[in-house]
């Protein structure tokens, strides 16, 4: 198992990552410097949370710019599977490798909290577990929107991977933390091996921290 | 040359921002405020004097890296 993690100048969720990482697969991954241009095989690459480059000009739009991105776009269109957490999310939206883009919360406050997802279908590796999973939210720009023409074709093509849900799986408007559109928490591209989500997976690996959750969404890559 | 960019958010998307300034500026005692939409604006001082070819490039970098089309109008004036 080879993975790689992509650390950005503001990342601060990378080393949570690698630590979740190598907790469910036994091995650490390679991090990799946004400086960088290439990445070796793997069979992982995450894009982790942070604030990289401090949210200049929108979230992600300056990270999605770096050396390593061209590398990170070539992988995740020849297959290999990508996951961007919370502002990787934001940077993979940049990139456009995912539809429609992430808008400040619908409340205007940074929301963090422990929320529940639920897969919306087992069409990818991220989902094929399809437990309601708990684990939290860190954000301010994590209000996912797009024109209905997107949203039509990313529900049509099973592209939706989680929507906001409640601890029993309802999906409801009281369990949309930021007003996303459909309770849509993350999204798949055509070939479901890129995964983008604003809830924080690699903060939900041991009891001792609340949940540990988040190995539904690694688990079916790495093991 | 100086050129400005105004970027603001497509009509049909929430603009949670300005309903809270719309608000205030109601809380303040302005009426007949209809509505108030917020947005950046960007100056960029360019060398050279091809205004039509400037136009072209900040074109180019308001689809590539300044707005986010999906979500944002711009506009580009040159002065």
């Amino acid at each position: 198992m080879k993975s790689h993690v992509i650390v950005f100048p503001g990342s601060n969720c990378d080393r949570d990552v690698a630590v979740a990482i190598e907790r469910i697969s036994g091995s650490a991954p390679e991090m990799i410097w946004h400086k960088n241009t290439s990445i070796a095989e793997s069979d992982l690459i995450v894009v982790p949370g942070g604030f990289s480059y401090g949210d200049y000009l929108r979230c992600g739009a300056i990270a999605s710019t770096s050396p390593i991105i061209n590398e990170v776009v070539k992988k995740a269109k020849a297959g290999v599977p990508v996951i961007g957490i919370c502002n990787g999310f934001q940077i993979l939206i940049e990139t456009s490798l995912l539809d429609g883009a992430l808008i400040r919360n619908n409340s205007l406050s940074f929301i963090c909290k422990d929320i529940y997802i639920k897969p919306e279908n087992t069409s990818s590796i991220f989902t094929k577990n399809n437990v309601v999973a708990k684990m939290p939210i860190a954000h301010n720009e994590g209000n996912y929107f797009a024109t209905s023409d997107t949203i039509k074709k990313i529900n049509d093509n099973d592209q939706v991977a989680f929507r906001y849900c409640d601890a029993n799986g309802l999906i409801n408007e009281g369990s949309n933390p930021n007003g996303s559109i459909d309770n849509i928490a993350g999204i798949l591209n055509d070939n479901k091996n890129v995964l983008g989500l604003m809830p924080h997976p690699e903060r939900a690996v041991e009891l001792g921290l609340g949940s540990d959750d988040g190995k539904y969404i690694f688990e079916g890559v790495l093991k | 040359m100086l050129a400005k960019i105004h970027i603001t958010l497509k009509k049909d998307v929430l603009d949670p921002q300005g309903k809270v300034i719309a608000n205030s500026l109601s809380d303040l005692g302005f009426d007949g405020i209809q509505s108030v939409r917020q947005g950046k604006y960007i100056e960029i001082i360019l060398n050279g004097d091809d205004k039509n070819a400037a136009t072209t490039k900040l074109n180019q970098m308001c689809e590539k890296l300044l707005a986010n089309l999906v979500i944002e109008d711009y506009s580009v004036e040159i002065d």
